[in-house]
């Protein structure tokens, strides 16, 4: 039994870096009205930034916060210089630019950082905790308390302040937004810096977790994070964070106790992508688009 | 007095059909001022002219001083100018408090949004969501987010829709007293004509998107123009 709930700790943990940039995928789905396959990468270079800072011989948490900025300005920039240029065109159009957006980003990450294997220093030490007879990591911890306090603060953003309520009404209906005076171009714009945030965080905490990592880093958390937006719903937030725990749960469970699972993980999310778009396509909290005719 | 609002010779045609002629109309500062017209005459084309929503073919649209058609749409409701919709526009999974506080969000009036709903008396309703409500109560919540700018020029169209008799009496009340608390200039698109007539200072008539008559409710009551744009030609029909 300790040892089913340790697998759930850990499991909750990988579930919330899912949940963090499956939140960013929601967040630009909602505003956008596109899935941005660039997500990942917009995170993996987030998590070099990082590195290089770190490299350099800045303290941590403020090579973390820089990495945080500096994210949400090239975010902001994306959508200024390349989505806003095709905004007008259809969601397929947008689409594409995204995944040109994401061999781009790999491929600039490869020939800045030379493709190499870097280590990205773990901000949390090593130990473990026994609470009555469960292990827990104190990393799983930590990037567990990270992760809840990056939803607690996006959410307090997203219902108490006035700029996230301008952002929630832009992204349901730009028009009206318009005429009540909100400027609803930079709303976007400041949605896909949040995202890109978001991602930055989740690299930063998963990179650590994976021993080392280059430019590929993000792609199957990409994956994960997909499964678990669909799973919530992908224009749900809180679908998303639930969805994101979940999968996580599942995935290391299963992992840890069924032997040939552990590597059959990526092709069980895109399953489960898929059975999801089949049986259930607004996922577990999303809401069904009506469309009169 | 210098007008709040001057609307100067503006046009606006769809394809072939004009749906504002050559209208020009000052809404002087203070006063509640009634748009009435038949069924099509253009009364809410020129709201939507106004609100920036549709830009005129020609004219002017000076609003305190500021041509408002060099104006972005943004930037409307920042200038002082306000409206509610006849078909209601609300977000409706937001709730009935966010809707109001949108109203706010490029410019505030003195009032917050809570007492705004207070104002209106929707209190008990501000965290329901927007959807599912009567189309009379979200009128309401429509009103309380075009004040929550605390806007000079509140722009109406059709308040009394979906009222019956004894409540479009209390609007007109309620209209009147609006003016007074917020010291705002009205400006109202109505069909109810004993609303108009009794709570307006000035009543303009457009007719196939031409303005046909203008003056205080008891001249243009009496307006032949008037009334054949109501009741058809008296003579050719008898």
């Amino acid at each position: 039994m300790a040892d089913v709930l340790q697998q759930v700790v850990s499991g909750i943990a990988s579930g919330g870096v899912y949940a963090l940039l499956a939140l960013a995928l929601v967040l630009i789905y909602r505003s956008t009205g596109v899935v941005n396959f660039a997500q990942g990468e917009m995170a993996m270079f987030s998590t070099f930034v990082c590195w290089e800072l770190l490299d350099r011989g800045l303290p941590y948490w403020v090579a973390f916060f820089l990495t945080l900025a500096i994210s949400f300005v090239g975010g902001v920039l994306i959508e200024r210089l390349v989505i806003h240029t095709v905004s007008r065109s259809q969601a397929l159009t947008v689409v594409t630019v995204t995944i040109g957006l994401l061999i781009l980003l790999n491929g600039a990450a490869a020939w800045i950082w030379k493709g190499e294997q870097r280590t990205l220093e773990n901000p949390f030490p090593s130990d473990t905790f026994d609470v009555g007879g469960v292990v827990i990591a104190a990393q799983d911890l930590g990037i567990i308390g990270v992760s809840l306090a990056i939803v607690l603060v996006l959410w307090a953003f997203f219902q108490r302040t006035r700029v996230g309520l301008a952002l929630r009404a832009a992204a349901l209906n730009p028009a009206s937004s318009r005429l009540h005076g909100v400027r609803v171009s930079w709303m976007l714009a400041l949605g896909w810096g949040l995202a890109a945030v978001l991602g930055a965080v989740a690299g930063i905490l998963v990179a650590p977790t994976q021993g080392s990592f280059d430019q590929n880093l993000m792609l199957p958390v990409l994956i994960f994070a997909f499964a678990a937006a669909v799973l919530g719903g992908l224009d749900s937030p809180i679908g998303a964070v639930v969805g994101g725990v979940v999968l996580g749960v599942v995935l290391n469970l299963v992992g840890a106790y069924i032997d040939f699972f552990a590597d059959l993980r990526l092709p069980a999310a895109l399953l489960l992508i898929l059975g999801i778009l089949l049986l259930r396509p607004n996922g577990l909290f999303g809401r069904s688009v009506v469309k009169r005719v | 007095m210098a007008a709040l609002l001057s609307v100067e010779n503006v046009t606006r045609r769809f394809g072939g059909v004009v749906a504002l002629d050559g209208v020009s109309f000052d809404v002087p500062a203070g006063e509640i001022v009634g748009l009435i017209g038949p069924n099509g005459a253009g009364k809410t084309t020129a709201f939507n002219v106004i609100t920036r929503l549709y830009r005129p073919d020609e004219g002017r649209i000076v609003f305190d001083g500021h041509d408002l058609l060099r104006t972005p749409v943004h930037r409307v409701v920042k200038r002082g100018v306000a409206r509610t919709f006849q078909n209601v526009a609300l977000w409706p999974t937001l709730s009935v408090l966010d809707n109001v506080k949108i109203g706010a969000q490029a410019r505030r009036g003195v009032r917050s949004a809570e007492e705004l709903l207070e104002y209106v008396g929707l209190s008990g309703l501000a965290h329901r969501p927007a959807a599912g409500l009567p189309f009379g109560t979200l009128k309401r919540v429509e009103l309380a987010r075009a004040l929550a700018s605390g806007p000079q020029l509140l722009l109406l169209d059709e308040p009394a829709g979906g009222l019956n008799h004894e409540e479009v009496g209390e609007l007109g009340r309620f209209i009147q007293q609006l003016r007074a608390d917020f010291d705002a200039t009205v400006l109202l698109v109505e069909h109810h004509m004993n609303l108009v007539m009794g709570i307006s200072d000035r009543v303009y008539v457009l007719n196939f998107g031409r303005l046909i008559s203008g003056g205080t409710p008891q001249e243009v009551q009496r307006d032949p123009a008037v009334i054949e744009a109501y009741l058809g030609d008296a003579s050719a029909a008898a």
